[in-house]
């Protein structure tokens, strides 16, 4: 018997509510207090297809997907054959006896169970739509695994309005009850409510998180034109336009989304635009002229593998480089990578300050995987970060013995930022080089000044990042092999680490959060400690480690890239760390 | 009260001496100071191109943008604060080339903000090539045996976007042209104004003087502002005779009309500290 550890896997065609689902679940068990973490796996297209999510439980703390599925609940046959494999000896199979076969010739092994349960039958009694089979198959697996139905139906109390809720509550027992009837205590794998059952967490992807650190920051302008998988967070922001003030657009290109950031930027409203490679592209000159007229934005590039449109729907960290180099000329941004969904809360938050404070464009670097999967978290902490606007004047008339100037000269090179409608101020700025006023200039000296200014916010940020937490440690100080990543990777890199310290091994891992200003001195000093590092990475060039060597002049002594679209698997990963080591 | 002084810059102008920007520039100048609105409430975006330089030469707000994102720029400030007067200036290239992706989206959108176009129907800047509103056959460096396609047709695209102010205006008739660019500021929603301006010095075929024979007044020949379906026949008319003034204007709700919930308190005005996300983050739990 294997209690409270379990991978479950729903699979089937697009359009058949594999992630809700598998969602669904997954909170179910988080209700229960266990430890959760979802993530999906769809092509780019409507209807058909093969889609799946995998819903991680556990009792303890976990960070990503597991490396097997123990219960797969099969919507149709293609499921049962492309998963077949990946099933853990002796797991489990829920699907249609009366709609499909599956036999142990098919599978190639007879270890597994096959659970029939008639999901479509049941559908048609209670006069349901067929795409609520997938429910029929929730009650079932929570039958299976011995778990509480209460739990799961209350989530769908909350997820679905009160009729659909009532339906498909009915077709989870059914499900439950034919399981209860035909297999009961047949499964090895079982679940139970722990003692922290009581204790809130939120269930929550990428894009939502950041959806909440944007409107506790303050965001009151989102301009977007949809584009996976950033897509979901114009969703998220869209329907709570009224209640928080804000306007959200959706826009006819990236490039008008980033030029109208610009604009109520300039106009003195927090502003963000979220997009994935392809929309980043297009954003770059728009990119290029908030650093050269010193405006704030905040953008967000969710990754998917390249180049072109490459893989539409999957995950990928190849445009760490193009963030950091976009757009024409030299200026100042920031880019931060967060890692799991509480980053992508305090993360988007530190962006919104730091692209106000220092006036700069800042670029918050996510992928696909992030985004999209559900990870677990404690309530955010709404005071951990306050908000700080940086040299705003927020009166409605400007005192100044002297004309007010836009991009005047100061120490730190940031100039007080008047708001246009600002009595007896004059706001100017120019993409074209520009003197203190905002008037165009190619005067050879002011040009140098004005750079000069400019690159002067960039020694300060650096500055006002050495009170930021810009790289993360975890592990022992002292290890075999240090690994190092940023992103998306650090679930999968945690989950291995958890494996190879079972096995003996010491391994320790480096978080790179801010990856531009990169943060050298501390990058240095963990590797001139370091007996042997390792850079994991989803791309193909390791762009993690040609910075390092950029920055830090120092090379990483191994590498481990992956660029087929998909996340680590925690156990891949330990078999290829275990191989460098 | 705004004056024509307190609108004049220290910026030394860098324009062709006759460029018709000559005109847009007092034109716009004459109507900010005939409607009284104060400069500092007034946001003037530019574009790239010759007309780019006007943000220079107009002692108001401004945002000189890069290149054919006028419209997009103009929308975000004016979404963002809507108490200013919001003006953008463009260029044929500009808005017809390479920015021709936003132009339908910001009229139908009914964004009320004012675009003028300086339609001199060449690019001046980089040296004289063709732009979307070139004459058919119009010979340039970059078409040296002569433009193959037709012109855009603005005024009939910005009709069919469901503009809902479209007039055109010629640099060389000051007066006239003032007078609909204060109209164009007057109106509630997005007022459009092409603008015949003479390029001096690359345009050898649209000079001032062709203009001179072929434009009249559509006002003097009772045009009815209110018929679309005329606005429409008028936007086709080229050739001998071709109509300035106002082609076409009705009512109708702006953009913003569909958003109450920032009615009484623009964004600017919403509070960024301690927007509370207790209850949102409880939906997730």
């Amino acid at each position: 018997m294997i209690v409270n550890r379990i991978s479950v896997m729903i699979g089937g065609e697009a359009g058949a509510g594999i992630t809700r689902s598998g969602f669904l679940f997954a909170k179910a068990c988080l209700r229960g207090g266990l430890h959760v973490f979802g993530t999906n796996d769809y092509q780019s297209l409507i209807r058909g297809g093969h889609n799946f999510y995998v819903a991680r439980v556990d009792a303890e703390e976990i960070y990503s997907q597991a490396n097997t599925i123990d219960l797969l609940l099969a919507l149709n046959k293609e499921t049962v054959l492309l998963h077949k494999n990946g099933l853990v000896l002796g797991g489990g199979i829920v699907y249609d006896g009366e709609e499909v076969s599956v036999s142990d010739e098919e599978l190639g092994r007879d270890d597994l169970k096959l659970y029939s349960v008639p999901l479509k039958r049941v559908v048609k009694e209670l006069e349901g739509p067929l795409i609520m089979r997938n429910t029929v198959a929730l009650g079932a697996a929570v039958s299976l695994v011995d778990y509480d139905l209460e739990s799961l139906s209350g989530v769908m109390k909350d997820v679905f309005k009160p009729k659909v809720a009532e339906l498909n509550i009915k077709a989870a027992k059914i499900g439950y009850d034919y399981v209860r009837d035909h297999y009961a205590g047949d499964f090895e794998f079982q679940l139970k409510r722990t003692s922290s059952a009581e204790k809130r967490w939120m269930f929550l992807t990428g894009n939502e998180a950041m959806g909440l650190g944007a409107i506790r920051a303050g965001c009151k302008f989102y301009a977007a034109y949809p584009m996976t998988p950033a897509t979901p967070l114009l969703h998220f922001m869209a329907p709570l336009d009224r209640k928080y003030g804000m306007i959200v657009i959706q826009v006819e290109s990236e490039i008008a989304a980033i030029n109208m950031v610009a604009g109520a930027s300039f106009a003195g409203v927090r502003a963000m635009t979220a997009t994935s490679g392809g929309g980043f592209c297009l954003m770059s000159e728009g990119l290029g002229m908030t650093g050269m007229t010193e405006t704030p934005a905040v953008i967000m590039l969710a990754q998917r593998p390249g180049p072109s449109t490459g893989l539409p729907t999957y995950s990928g960290q190849g445009d760490l480089r193009f963030a950091i180099h976009a757009s024409q000329g030299e200026f100042p941004k920031v880019v931060i990578a967060p890692g799991d969904v509480e980053e992508c809360f305090y993360k988007t938050m530190e962006a919104f300050n730091l692209a106000e404070k220092f006036q700069i464009p800042a670029i918050l670097i996510t992928d696909k995987y992030l985004v999209e999967s559900h990870g677990a978290a404690e309530l955010f902490d709404q005071k951990r970060i306050g908000i700080d606007r940086g040299p705003l004047l927020t009166k409605d008339e400007y005192v100044g013995d002297e004309e007010y100037k836009r991009h005047k000269f100061t120490e730190n090179g940031v100039s007080p930022r008047a708001m246009p409608g600002m009595t007896r101020a004059i706001v100017r700025t120019s993409a074209d080089e520009h003197d203190e006023r905002g008037y165009t200039t190619d005067d050879p000296q002011l040009t140098t000044e004005m750079f000069d200014k400019r690159f002067k916010k960039l020694d300060a940020l650096v500055r006002e990042l050495r009170n930021y937490e810009t790289t993360k440690s975890f592990g022992p100080a002292k290890a075999d092999a240090t690994i190092l990543g940023w992103g998306s990777t650090k679930g999968p890199i945690r989950e291995a680490m958890k494996l190879l310290s079972k096995e003996g091994l010491n391994v320790n891992y480096l978080q790179i959060v801010y990856l531009y200003p990169f943060p050298s001195a501390d990058v240095q000093g963990i590797l001139k400690s370091a007996r042997k590092t390792v850079a994991v990475e989803n791309n193909k060039t390791s762009q993690l480690s040609s910075l390092i060597r950029e920055h830090c002049l120092m090379s990483v002594d191994h590498t481990i890239l992956k660029y087929d679209g998909r996340p680590f698997g925690p156990r891949e990963l330990v078999q290829k760390i275990k191989r460098v080591l | 009260m705004t004056t024509l002084r307190d609108l004049k810059t220290p910026a030394k102008n860098t324009w062709c001496p006759g460029c018709g920007n000559f005109g847009i520039l007092m034109g716009f100048k004459g109507a900010l100071a005939q409607l009284g609105i104060e400069r500092d409430q007034v946001v003037l975006v530019s574009g790239i191109g010759c007309h780019g330089k006007i943000v220079n030469y107009v002692n108001v707000n401004g945002f000189h943008g890069i290149h054919g994102r006028v419209l997009p720029l103009a929308t975000g400030i004016k979404l963002a604060n809507p108490n200013l007067t919001v003006v953008g200036f463009a260029g044929d290239a500009d808005c017809y080339d390479e920015g021709w992706g936003h132009f339908s989206h910001a009229i139908r959108r009914n964004i009320d903000i004012t675009l003028v176009v300086h339609d001199n129907m060449v690019l001046g800047l980089t040296t004289g090539q063709t732009t979307a509103t070139s004459q058919e056959g119009f010979k340039t460096k970059s078409t040296p045996f002569g433009s193959i396609p037709p012109p855009l047709n603005p005024m009939a695209h910005a009709l069919v976007s469901n503009g809902t102010f479209v007039a055109r205006g010629f640099a060389g008739d000051m007066r006239h042209l003032t007078g609909l660019i204060t109209e164009a500021l007057k109106h509630r929603g997005f007022a459009f104004v092409d603008v015949f301006q003479p390029c001096v010095t690359f345009n050898y075929l649209n000079t001032y003087d062709w203009f001179r024979e072929r434009v009249y007044k559509l006002e003097e020949e009772d045009h009815d502002v209110t018929d679309k379906g005329k606005a429409l026949e008028k936007a086709f008319e080229w050739g001998d005779r071709i109509p300035i003034g106002v082609f076409y204007r009705e009512e109708r709700p702006v953009y913003r009309d569909g958003l109450p919930h920032v009615a009484e308190m623009p964004l600017v005005k919403q509070k960024v500290e301690d927007v509370d996300i207790t209850v949102l983050m409880g939906d997730f739990t």
